[in-house]
């Protein structure tokens, strides 16, 4: 068993540990962050004053504290919420958070709640056998599923130990029991063993310090690895009001109680008087009483009392910053996150400039650059970040009426709207959040779009807001190839809103030769908030933007040279190897179904009504950011109000866009002989032949499976089968604009955005009407198919109809052979843009692929052997395939 | 059984651990389609970069990846659950899958545990249960403007855990390893819950907790210093505490010697393959890391080795093939 040379140290942890080894010096145990013990503190908590009760407890700490004692005992507090509210803003504050915390009730599902909100090992204080040995022993399990070690009152079912002889048995019992019977670990059970007045007048408390000293010593000789502790405050109460007498009590309480072997007291450090600086007289009778020497010692301790009342020693914290220069104090508050004087330092500097801008634009900004160096060189770690921001804001919030107060005097305006997202998949968003902060502090409006927010949004809301710059934020590595992609889809959009990349793994190289190339409009590395500033006024200002593009420009395009001499290899079979591990399906005994007719079929002037039943509802809440799946979402606890207001007005729009024609519907489709020769399709329009042209996964594959393509799914020509292919194109979107317009001449984005996502509702309903009509009579490869339209949705049906430009095929230009086929704009009425884009956009064309085997796949990377062969066959120029394929490719071109 | 045999061949040899799961999917040119699988196929949202989820939809191919580390070398594979809780896959809305996703995760790497053992029987394989650290945070606040909010709670995390833990055991995991903690409060969570399901099954099963170092601060992200991080968690008799991720080997070796210094449990190391280039991989060769790792196995600082983010089978071999010249740290005599 354990013997007292090996007994463990008590370990415990903040941020930083605290290790208390026996023999250690006396550990302090913050006190003032208590409502029971202050009745300051009592009044910020009541009256939510969490900032200066956080200031509270950052006094404590800068005073010495190396534990801070949290309570929040009282009657009229909602203990259990202001302690969770209060341990989470510690957690906020890495000063405070650099000690361990004790957490201080009487109540358990207060101390419970608090364990929820720390992550360091603690104390807490305190349980006992007042309730007898059952909730005693559950509640010592419950802490050590937490983590903590426990402070255990001297208080058992028949009261508080008030003498010796109880403190032993109840000390001796506890123990017992807590190593025992859960397995508590000794050196983690803390011992209060009651700290009770003296100099109180009543004869039976004459001995209460020295029977707390003699517990103490018991217990330190008896209880092996436990540890004492007390509220020090207590041996003083009767001296409330003179603070001279009781920090002298408290210090020669110590100074004995530590002899006996006391670890650690509740104390207030910055009220505690050096043992031997007390003025002799006052020593000696302060030990009079303490350790209960003479007969008369209270009354000769009450007799020196009166004459020393007043003047206490106040041990000050450091607030010597205070008395430097306005500049230097506002970068001591930003650099140290100290809130509590900022509005008046502020007002000070606003006083001293010319301008409010100019309070932000210099010293505020020279703070957050120190800030961010710091934080780049790892002097400073994320949650002091935070809390620098935090100063910021409300400085800037100071500010900002008066900055308002000058525009409207003509003298100020906004520099530029920046929109700001975190990209789809990524949920940091704390650097963004700075950015946002240093940005908006610069007199930019800002719109933060948040985190997790998909390309689309993101594109969307920038057209929307007409803005001026657009941010892009993101800490985990797959966030960049969606940066990528946004500034594919930028180029895509033919925007022209230059793009700023900043986040942890963002780097100048990878945007120079991975982001940049992809956007004909300026994109720019933005390596940390305070770089934000000069970047945003250079693009959008007229003078300096040129010069300043171009020499990012040219910056990235020598990175880039320098880039292409270290090339990156993956796995991927050569083409010819992919080639062969093509999907070899069994087309003997494989009859394919003869469509209706072969050539092109028109369906103008379809019904909208009979296209209604096929809506696919779920994306169009999430077009408009309500996520669920329909019907479910309508009655989703968080957005179901919303969606189900959203669908009652869409249903509205939608009788209108039916009874009243408001749009027309046209679908084209056609089916051809078709044989696939290799990775091409060759087809058969009437006396003219064609070829489509599809690529092959070539990535290297698992055990047995295949490098799919799409020809996989047409019989070979060698075989001699007769099979084929359709070819549609529907949309709905014929006669929109005039609704557009009149909504958005009425400034009703509302119904204008309603009337577009329905559009392209309806053309998606077209599309999967069509395809059913498709494969239960015009082709009839599924006649006996019926299918529900949930089942529709899920694609539970046979055969495929990819789209050209999405995964199956990627290469867009395939819609020229496709449009061709199907009668170009003169029949289809669908208008193909110079980069494949559709008009109008409510619109879906693709493919018909009937084999019942036939499944849709994603084409991933292909290389550069594929992609020449694939330019040869389609008879194009290797660089333009390239760029039409150039997110499909494994190499730079 | 398996818990008498972990600890015995920890107390003979360095233990290996397996290398990166995600660097070897993307090996694989899985597409939207594939990561539905037949399951879900009709799934309302896109699966597309769920690597948990192929646990259930394209099983093959995680455990050829379990085989190829086996063959590698390593003593202990990890199922493929690093965001199997409820909380990570609501990003997927596949929240009701949690249970089953960990009970096939489980299931299919003892399979090949099994299968591999089966050859050569001397050389016991483990499965250790992966829990992953969630994307929220229970002590930092994701919003600026209220330090004191929480995007999750404890009691969120430990139920979401619980539910893992029950899915990992009943698929068989021999272990239970809780990796790539940032934010020690969710770790608390997730050993609150393991003792939970300790006591509902009446039986324990061993235990790793590995931190993450995040940057030069030398600190978590919730800012807690190795040894902080190392007292924090040691209310519990764990079998082995080590760092993963965030750094390679390089980088690591001050920290490891934190935890060295004070456990009382085994050490456990699993670094990247260095840091990642500006593209975001990491590029240490197998040799690369080899070398730095032979510097912690010369200080006698480790139990458990393996790989994260970028590491591969070659670098497991590697590995493998340096640790055996070497012998464990013995456990501190501290009782």
């Amino acid at each position: 068993m354990t013997t007292s040379n090996t007994i463990k140290d008590l370990k415990l942890s903040g941020l930083e540990p605290l290790v208390i080894r026996s023999g250690m010096n006396f550990v302090n145990i913050g006190e003032r962050t208590n409502v029971t013990g202050s009745k300051k503190f009592l009044d910020l908590i009541k009256a939510e004053q969490f900032e200066e009760a956080l200031s509270v407890a950052l006094d404590q700490v800068r005073g010495g504290a190396q534990i801070l004692d949290v309570n929040m005992d009282e009657g009229m507090i909602d203990g259990e919420k202001v302690m969770v509210r209060f341990l989470n803003l510690i957690a906020s504050e890495p000063e405070i958070s650099r000690i361990p915390i004790m957490i201080d009730s009487s109540k358990w599902h207060i101390i419970e709640a608090g364990l929820k909100c720390v992550q360091g090992k603690c104390i807490v204080n305190s349980i006992s056998l007042k309730e007898g040995e059952e909730p005693f022993l559950q509640q010592a399990k419950t802490l050590r599923k937490y983590g903590a070690a426990v402070v255990v009152m001297a208080f058992d079912e028949k009261g508080q130990a008030d003498n010796f002889e109880r403190r032993k048995e109840i000390c001796q019992r506890s123990y017992d029991l807590l190593t025992q019977k859960v397995g508590f670990p000794c050196e983690d059970i803390i011992f209060d063993p009651n700290i009770f007045p003296v100099a109180t007048g009543m004869e039976e408390h004459r001995n209460n310090a020295l029977d707390f000293f003699l517990g103490t010593k018991w217990i330190k000789e008896n209880l092996p690895g436990a540890k004492v502790s007390g509220g020090v405050s207590n041996v003083s109460f009767s001296f409330r009001g003179n603070n001279k007498v009781r920090e002298a009590m408290h210090s020669v309480f110590l100074y004995h109680g530590i002899a006996a072997g006391m670890d650690m007291g509740i104390v207030n450090p910055s009220m505690l008087e050096v043992y031997d600086n007390i003025p002799k007289e006052l020593l000696e009778r302060v030990e009079d009483v303490i350790l209960n020497r003479r007969e008369d010692a209270t009354e000769r301790l009450l007799e020196f009392a009166e004459s020393v009342k007043g003047a206490a020693k106040k041990r000050e914290e450091d607030l010597s910053w205070r008395a430097q220069p306005v500049n230097e104090r506002l970068k001591y508050a930003l650099v140290k996150g100290v809130i509590e004087f900022i509005d008046i330092d502020v007002e000070e500097a606003r006083l001293q400039y010319k301008k409010p801008l100019e309070v932000i634009e210099g010293p505020l900004m020279d703070a957050m650059n120190v800030v961010g160096d710091l934080f780049g060189s790892g002097k400073m770690f994320l949650p002091q970040v935070v809390k620098s921001a935090r100063v910021m804001k409300k400085a800037v919030a100071f500010l900002l009426p008066f900055i308002e107060l000058e525009k409207a005097t003509g003298a100020s305006s906004k520099a530029g709207k920046i929109l700001l997202a975190t990209v789809k998949g990524d949920v940091h968003d704390i650097g963004k959040n700075i950015v946002g902060v240093v940005l908006g502090c610069n007199n930019y409006e800002i719109i933060d779009m948040g985190v997790m927010v998909p390309c689309d949004q993101i594109l969307d809301r920038a057209i929307a807001e007409n803005v001026d710059i657009i941010g892009l934020s993101g800490l985990i590595t797959p966030s960049l190839d969606e940066m990528v992609y946004v500034a594919k889809e930028m180029e895509r959009r033919k925007m022209n809103i230059p793009l700023l990349i900043g986040g942890a793994t963002t780097s100048k190289i990878h945007t120079a030769v991975k982001i940049a190339p992809q956007f004909n409009q300026p994109v720019v590395h933005v390596l940390d908030a305070s770089r934000s500033v000069p970047v945003a006024s250079s693009l959008i200002s007229d003078e300096k933007r040129d010069l300043f593009v171009e020499g990012i420009e040219k910056e990235y395009e020598e990175m880039r040279e320098r880039h292409k001499n270290k090339a990156v290899t993956k796995d991927y079979l050569p083409y010819s190897e992919a080639l062969k591990n093509k999907w070899h399906l069994p087309w003997s005994g494989y009859h394919p179904k003869t469509p209706s007719f072969l050539g092109t079929k028109v369906f103008d002037h379809f019904p909208l009504e009979k296209l209604r039943k096929y809506i696919d509802w779920t994306p169009f809440f999430s077009t408009w950011e309500l996520h669920g799946k329909y019907p479910n979402i309508l009655e989703d606890k968080v957005v179901g109000v919303e969606a189900t207001k959203l669908f009652a007005d869409a249903n509205a729009m939608l009788d209108k866009i039916i009874n009243e024609n408001w749009l027309r519907a046209k679908g084209t489709i056609g089916f051809f002989p078709a044989a696939s020769i290799g990775d091409d399709i060759e087809i058969k329009n009437g006396q003219e032949s064609l070829t489509l042209h599809h690529i092959r996964q070539q990535n290297k594959k698992g055990q047995n499976l295949p490098n799919y393509c799409l020809s996989d799914f047409i019989a070979p020509k060698e075989l001699g089968i007769n099979d084929y292919i359709g070819a549609f194109a529907v949309t709905t979107g014929l006669g929109i604009e005039k609704w557009i317009e009149q909504f958005e001449k009425d400034h009703d984005d509302y119904s204008s955005i309603m009337v577009k996502s329905l559009a392209d509702r309806l053309a998606e309903a077209f599309a999967e009407c069509l395809h059913e009509m498709v494969r239960v009579e015009l082709w009839g490869f599924a006649p006996s198919e019926g299918f529900t339209n949930d089942e529709l949705i899920k694609e539970k049906y046979q055969g495929i109809r990819p789209a050209p430009g999405y995964p199956a095929c990627p290469d867009h230009t395939e819609k020229t052979t496709l449009f061709h086929l199907l009668g170009d704009e003169a029949q289809t009425s669908i208008l193909l843009t110079e980069s494949m884009a559709m008009y109008p956009t409510a619109a879906v064309s693709g493919w018909y692929f009937s084999h019942p085997e036939s499944k849709y796949f994603g084409i991933g990377k292909i290389g550069r052997d594929q992609l020449e062969n694939y330019a040869k066959r389609k008879n194009m120029p290797v660089e333009v395939a390239e760029r039409w394929l150039s997110p499909n490719l494994n190499y730079d071109v | 059984m398996k818990t008498a045999l972990l600890h015995k061949t920890a107390k003979e040899r360095i233990l290996i651990l397996d290398g990166a799961m995600g660097t070897m999917i993307q090996r694989y040119p899985l597409e939207e389609v594939d990561f539905r699988g037949e399951d879900f196929k009709n799934h309302g949202f896109p699966l597309k970069g769920n690597n948990d989820l192929l646990s259930i939809t394209q099983p093959e191919i995680i455990k050829a990846i379990h085989r190829e580390y086996l063959q590698a070398g390593a003593d202990i594979i990890e199922t493929n659950t690093f965001s199997g809780t409820w909380i990570a896959q609501a990003d997927y809305h596949l929240e009701k899958e949690v249970y089953r996703l960990n009970f096939e995760s489980a299931k299919i790497a003892k399979e090949v545990a099994e299968e591999i053992t089966l050859l050569n029987p001397d050389k016991p394989r483990f499965v250790a249960g992966s829990l992953g650290p969630t994307n929220k945070t229970c002590s930092m606040s994701p919003d600026v403007n209220d330090p004191g909010y929480r995007a999750t709670s404890f009691d969120e995390l430990a139920g979401a855990y619980t539910e893992q833990i029950n899915g990992l055991l009943d698929g068989g995991a021999d272990l239970i390893l809780i990796e790539t903690v940032f934010d020690t409060l969710n770790a608390k969570a997730a050993l609150f819950a393991c003792l939970s399901v300790f006591e509902q099954r009446e039986k324990e099963w061993p235990i790793i907790v590995s931190g993450t170092i995040t940057d030069q601060s030398g600190r978590t992200l919730s800012g807690q210093t190795a040894e902080a991080f190392l007292i924090s968690v040691s209310h519990v008799n764990l079998f082995a505490v080590g760092f993963n991720c965030a750094l390679g080997a390089k980088d690591l070796r001050p920290h490891l010697q934190v935890l060295a210094k004070h456990a009382p449990f085994y050490i456990s190391a699993y670094p990247n393959a260095g840091l990642p280039n500006e593209f975001g991989q990491y590029d240490e060769t197998p040799e690369q890391m080899g070398s730095q790792i032979r510097e912690f196995l010369e200080l006698g600082l480790i139990n458990i080795l393996g790989g994260c983010c970028g590491t591969t089978p070659d670098h497991i071999r590697k590995m493998a093939e340096i640790a055996k010249n070497y012998k464990p740290r013995p456990l501190p005599n501290i009782s």
